[in-house]
């Protein structure tokens, strides 16, 4: 058990592309944090270079406070989980997760303990004399995970474990990973290109972008606040909606019509170089079918009147996709989102996802009214994708590890 | 193909049944030549009338051919040792790392692989006598490494590239040393590809013919093709047939148990499990 420090941590390749860029990320001793990012944002290179798998271009990489730049992965004592499970087919459950202990030149009687223990928590001990093809896709990745936990490493390292199983056995999965990482309380970094899964497992989410960190917090932080455009859009499923708008008077001219400013936005748009071109961004919760709002909420928020598109009857409650028309917001990080989503994450473009309440009678084709909560909006900067309705403080704690 | 219809089966099973008889007559023909005595020998019944051993006896009694065999048996193995151990760093290197010349490497073993053999027997002749090594094993073991190197580095860094290098980077974090990696993961996925290799070395060692008739002289280093066309009756008058399909029987058999022995190793399907398929 040990905590993790990456001070500038930087990734070089020699053909001059930079995949990270100066990390600085405290990892608390037996903290649970979640790297997150689409594909290509630098936090498997990162994950590696934790690993020792990779050489670290430039910064430090400290575990317990010990300088570890210069060290084999076998020196390091962290266990990895990889995204393929890569078990040794050679070998039976039992030997594969023997071997680091085998390695470690542990006593025989040891070994045996150990090993017997591991397949018990992970509910693997009919299994120990079997080889790895003969076991389900689960089944493999808890002898990956009960490789990993054997030898009471000083760090976990998962690399998208759970993304080979199917939809159902990876929810499975993401809870008993939960559980175990509770048990046996080691700082465990995670990397994964799920938000679900991030938000769900981590104490921490890590969301990354081409090499930069883009915000660091608790999942709650991230989904309420959001640094910029990107964390908002990559956060939360189905994702936030973004909508232009132009700040006129004390009012927010937007495609849903005009939007009264209140306090929260008024000073967040005071400032100087606040621009008059902003992006609105709301989640598909804030809305409400107008009807089954208290008249003392109706006050906070704004009504409008638009055509649905399609209704989603999720039993819980309604995903109804509305028709807005005018202009897109435009801005690099959502375009960033979309190639990454390639579209399938995202609303399409004319549309509006809201999430309402199953007693709604919203239908297809009809017109809706709906209510849209003003408190919950956000405005971002189209420029450098900002986050201008961020209060000073939460803006403070962004990048503060 | 889900459903095999009896009829597919049968001209399957008939197509099958053409090409083993195809492959195994010259064979059986041979083996039937070598019981045969001398007067029935061109009888041409393909069932010897007369049963005898004589033409096994006869070849074991000469020097020249005992003295082949075993030329041909420590030279073949000498060179498929070494040629198996030196392919399989450099194809492993070759599928795993990335150095400069890497393609080059490449290339001049294909190159190797497609050179004229004959063009260079001369060469080969006057550069092993003035080095001395003309008519020895040696002579023999380093034009045979040579050509079945690029075979055994193409063969086997097929095999390396099937196994998957997370096992590797796996490996590593479980505590083990890239000797160890190498050693007790690597290694064991990859003995089927080895041992396919050391087949295909090895025959090719046995079989050569064009070296060994230009590269050597005497018995001390002659191998069996060889003395087999050095092979006379008992007189100059006689006829040879017999000693030499005898001759030959015997030289088949060290491939066959060569390859049986190793066979049982290529396990296909080895590297299943060890990652989501």
């Amino acid at each position: 058990m040990a905590d993790i420090v990456l001070d500038k941590v930087t990734k070089k390749y020699p053909d001059g592309t930079t995949a990270v860029h100066e990390i600085d990320l405290e990892i608390a001793d037996g903290e649970f944090i979640i790297l997150v990012g689409p594909s290509g944002c630098g936090k498997s290179t990162t994950l590696n270079m934790i690993a020792g798998l990779e050489d670290i271009s430039s910064g430090e990489l400290r575990i317990a406070g010990e300088r570890v730049n210069d060290k084999a992965p076998k020196d390091r004592d962290i266990a990895m989980v990889f995204q393929s499970y890569a078990l040794y087919p050679n070998m039976t459950v039992g030997e594969n997760m023997a071997f680091p202990l085998k390695l470690a030149k542990m006593p025989k009687a040891e070994i045996d303990k150990k090993v017997a223990e591991a397949a018990k928590v992970l509910e693997l001990t009919e299994y120990l004399n079997r080889k790895p093809a003969n076991l389900s896709g689960g089944q493999r990745q808890r002898v990956a995970m009960g490789r990993a936990i054997v030898r009471s490493p000083k760090a976990f390292l998962m690399d998208e474990p759970l993304s080979n199983l199917d939809a159902k056995l990876r929810v499975q999965m993401r809870t008993q990973v939960s559980r175990l990482q509770k048990q046996l309380n080691t700082t465990t970094v995670y990397v994964t290109h799920d938000q679900t899964e991030a938000m769900t497992l981590g104490d921490r989410v890590v969301v990354m972008r081409g090499g930069y960190i883009q915000q660091v917090g608790d999942p709650q932080t991230l989904y309420d606040n959001p640094h910029n455009l990107f964390v908002a859009g990559f956060i939360g499923s189905p994702s936030m909606n973004f909508l232009p708008a132009t700040v006129e008077e004390s009012k927010l001219r937007t495609p849903l019509g005009d939007l009264p400013l209140g306090d929260r936005v008024r000073r967040a748009l005071s400032g100087a170089d606040a621009p008059r071109q902003v992006i609105l961004g709301i989640r598909p919760e804030h809305f409400e079918d107008a009807r089954l709002i208290e008249e003392h909420q109706r006050a906070k928020g704004f009504e409008f009147t638009a055509p649905v598109d399609l209704v989603e009857s999720m039993g819980s409650d309604k995903y109804v996709y509305l028709t807005v028309e005018g202009e897109h917001a435009v801005a690099a990080d959502l375009e960033d989102l979309a190639a990454d989503a390639g579209g399938a994450d995202l609303p399409p473009q004319d549309n509006l996802v809201t999430r309402l309440s199953a007693e709604s009678r919203v239908r297809d084709g009809a017109d809706a009214r709906v209510w849209m909560n003003l408190d919950k909006i956000h405005l971002f900067d189209p420029r450098d994708g900002h986050n201008l309705t961020l209060h000073e403080g939460q803006a403070a704690g962004v990048n503060a590890a | 193909m889900a459903v095999e219809t009896t009829s597919a089966k049968v001209k399957w099973g008939l197509l099958d049944a053409l090409v083993v008889v195809f492959a195994l007559i010259p064979v059986l023909w041979i083996v039937s030549l070598s019981f045969k005595t001398a007067a029935t020998l061109t009888d041409g019944n393909f069932i010897p009338r007369e049963w005898t051993w004589d033409n096994y006896k006869l070849i074991f009694q000469t020097d020249q051919f005992v003295r082949a065999l075993v030329n041909s048996i420590g030279i073949a193995l000498i060179s498929t040792v070494i040629a198996v151990v030196l392919g399989t760093m450099a194809a492993y290197a070759i599928s795993r790392l990335d150095f400069p010349g890497k393609k080059a490497l490449v290339g001049v073993s294909l190159l190797i692989a497609m050179f004229p053999q004959v063009s260079l027997v001369s060469p080969l002749f006057n550069i092993e006598r003035n080095l001395g090594i003309f008519d020895t094993w040696l002579g023999l073991i380093l034009p045979y490494i040579t050509f079945a190197l690029p075979l055994a580095i193409y063969t086997l860094s097929a095999f390396f590239k099937q196994i998957p290098w997370d096992l590797e980077k796996a490996a590593k974090m479980d505590g083990a040393t890239q000797g160890e990696a190498f050693r007790k993961v690597i290694a064991p996925l990859a003995a089927p590809g080895v041992f396919t290799t050391a087949i295909l070395v090895f025959i090719f060692c046995w079989n050569d013919f064009l070296f060994a008739i230009s590269l050597t002289s005497t018995e001390q280093s002659r191998t069996v093709p060889v003395a087999l066309s050095f092979f006379t009756g008992a007189s100059q008058f006689e006829d040879p047939t017999g000693a030499i399909s005898a001759a030959a029987v015997v030289i088949t058999i060290p491939i066959i148990l060569f390859v049986l022995f190793f066979q049982r190793r290529i396990v296909a399907g080895l590297t299943s499990g060890a990652v989501k398929g």
